[in-house]
């Protein structure tokens, strides 16, 4: 039965929009092959599930709602020091500071989105990279909480479920990182397929309407730019415990911009293109500097402008097209 | 006698020295289908920005019913009742007939917040999203994103995204701008089908669609009022022959 067929019920289309993808189960059920086939490799593969899921949370502002951010880093760091120095000074439990990282996040996310709601466009885009560089300074100038350029130092978290321990070679951090991303992935995949999300993608497709159909874009806009910055700060959270340490570099102008990089590399405005994008991101980082430590950026500068060029959608959105036209012929 | 479903006093607008909404005392009765006419420049679309609060007048008073909704925010007039539609298709190219709809319906009944509910349990919404679009003959192409409808959907997309708000007063600017004279016929008939509890002002170039849809005219000139009246008055009026009727149509 084609959807396009005129008898489809209406409701039940929209239902058939949300309809898991054979492809997506294989894609999860993928996700788990590290654990047998490169257990060497679980670090990096925790790291890739963290920035997965940073990638997610900026994909749900710029993607969906069109809200450009170069300062996206600040909430991935706000999350990240909140569990780093919960765990020092409160208590070590991983999920007590995941949610400490979320809820502090949140907090200025929501603060923030009174400003950011208002602008679009060139505004919006150095209002984030101010808030973002502010945040950075902050950091590195309160030394004697965060550690400043030393990083922070003593954070110890306490086993999993009191069980299972943050091992060396990343078993848990792992496990831990991508049910983290798996059950944040299933409320982003609601969140996009309920009448919020679709007020979203009407945001992103057309500013001007919105108001003319009684939509309040700002109130929306406020509305997902907590909740990202709640996830950012989540995933924040997730390095902090599984590295039991935080850097400056989290709250970096260089964390947002290699988050935004990772999102257009695998696709802005698809759920799966910021997780595709970090896994490649990553992936070419660890062996492009095995190669060449200071250059690897010019290889990663090749391919971002390669995909712009070639695959203005990005590599699920290039993907997508030929799997369409595959199927049409 | 009820009070009229829109009404304007004094309603100014300039950018600099340009004066394009002078003085502006407009009132619709309730169920009335109005006509704006002026030529090019004449402020037909400022008259609209200004009433739908997409601009904001220098002075002057907007009330609709006996609301005064002069300070409100564009969404807060079409909550309460204040719909209307582009001359340029302002649509949501990426969205089909059906989503766009149904995000209209729901923003409406004020679940478009519902984050955590798939959209498929909003039945009665979408079905409602459907019904209107079947009523302006979109229903065979709902499914199909807008930016490959074919230009004459479009216009009536226009129509159904500001229906959907259920509006009390709708301002309809060119409704069939850019239509081929045979298709815009199609697009007046929807248009004349409206419930008559619906208060229409629309903007209309052609003079036949005009005096064939109206029960009263308004002609603007310069920012300002120049006549207004039934459509036979107008059609007497030898000043209005003069500054309108009289040149060549619009084209």
């Amino acid at each position: 039965m084609s959807l396009r067929d005129v008898s489809a019920r209406p409701q039940q289309y929209l239902q058939s929009l949300s309809r898991w993808h054979p492809l997506e189960i294989a894609f999860w059920l993928a996700t788990l092959l590290p654990f047998v086939l490169f257990p060497s490799y679980l670090s990096l593969a925790s790291q890739i599930a963290i920035t997965a899921l940073f990638a997610l949370s900026l994909d749900l502002i710029l993607g969906y709602a069109g809200v450009v951010s170069l300062g996206h880093a600040a909430f991935f760091g706000i999350g990240a020091y909140a569990a780093g120095l919960f765990s020092k000074f409160v208590w070590g439990e991983p999920f007590s500071g995941l949610l400490v990282g979320a809820v502090l996040a949140g907090i200025f996310g929501y603060a923030s989105s009174f400003i950011i709601s208002r602008f679009r466009h060139l505004t919006l885009i150095m209002l984030t990279l101010g808030l973002g560089l502010l945040a950075f300074e902050v950091a590195n100038s309160a030394h004697w909480l965060t550690g400043g350029s030393d990083g922070l130092q003593g954070v110890s978290i306490l086993p999993l479920f009191g069980m299972f321990k943050f091992d060396l070679y990343g078993y848990t951090a792992y496990g831990y990182a991508l049910a983290a991303l798996f059950l944040v992935f299933l409320g982003a995949r609601r969140l996009i397929n309920s009448t919020f999300g679709l007020a979203l993608r009407g945001i992103r497709e057309n500013w001007t309407r919105m108001p003319a159909i009684g939509a309040d874009s700002r109130a929306h806009i406020r509305k997902v730019y907590t909740i990202a910055a709640a996830i950012a700060g989540l995933s924040g959270a997730l390095l902090a415990q599984t590295t039991e340490s935080v850097s400056l570099e989290s709250i970096s102008f260089q964390r947002s911009a290699d988050v935004l990089v990772m999102l257009v590399l695998g696709g802005a405005g698809r759920l799966y293109g910021g997780l595709v994008g970090a896994a490649i991101f990553m992936i070419a980082r660890d062996q492009f500097s095995g190669i060449a430590p200071q250059f690897w950026y010019f290889w990663i500068g090749i391919l971002l402008v390669t995909v712009v060029l070639v695959l203005p959608n990005g590599i699920l959105g290039g993907l997508s097209k030929l799997w369409a036209r595959w199927r049409g012929e | 006698m009820n009070a009229p479903a829109l009404s304007t006093f004094g309603l100014s607008k300039s950018f600099g020295s340009l004066a394009v909404a002078r003085e502006i005392e407009l009132s619709l009765p309730s169920g009335a289908r109005y006509a704006l006419i002026g030529p090019n420049g004449a402020g037909k679309t400022t008259l609209i920005n200004l009433m739908t609060g997409m601009l904001a007048p220098n002075a002057g008073r907007i009330m609709l019913g006996e609301e005064n909704i002069t300070a409100l925010e564009p969404q807060a007039r079409v909550r309460r009742g204040l719909a209307r539609t582009f001359q340029i298709n302002t649509l949501f190219p990426g969205l089909n007939a059906l989503e766009a709809v149904t995000l209209v319906v729901a923003e409406r009944r004020g679940i478009a917040g519902a984050f955590w509910q798939n959209i498929a349990v909003h039945k009665e919404t979408i079905e409602e999203a459907y019904e209107i679009l079947a009523k302006l003959r979109l229903g065979d192409d709902c499914y199909q994103p807008t930016r490959e409808l074919p230009y004459g959907r479009q216009r009536l997309l226009e129509i159904a995204l500001a229906l959907a708000t259920k509006p009390k007063v709708l301002l309809l600017d060119e409704p069939a701008a850019g239509v081929p004279q045979e298709e815009s016929g199609e697009i007046f008939e929807v248009v004349a089908s409206l419930s008559d509890d619906l208060t229409l002002l629309f903007i209309e170039h052609d003079m036949h669609v005009v005096f064939r849809f109206a029960t009263h005219i308004i002609v603007l000139v310069g920012g300002a009022i120049f006549a207004q009246g039934s459509p036979a008055e107008i059609a007497a009026d030898p000043g209005v022959r003069e500054v309108y009727l009289g040149k060549r149509h619009h084209g």
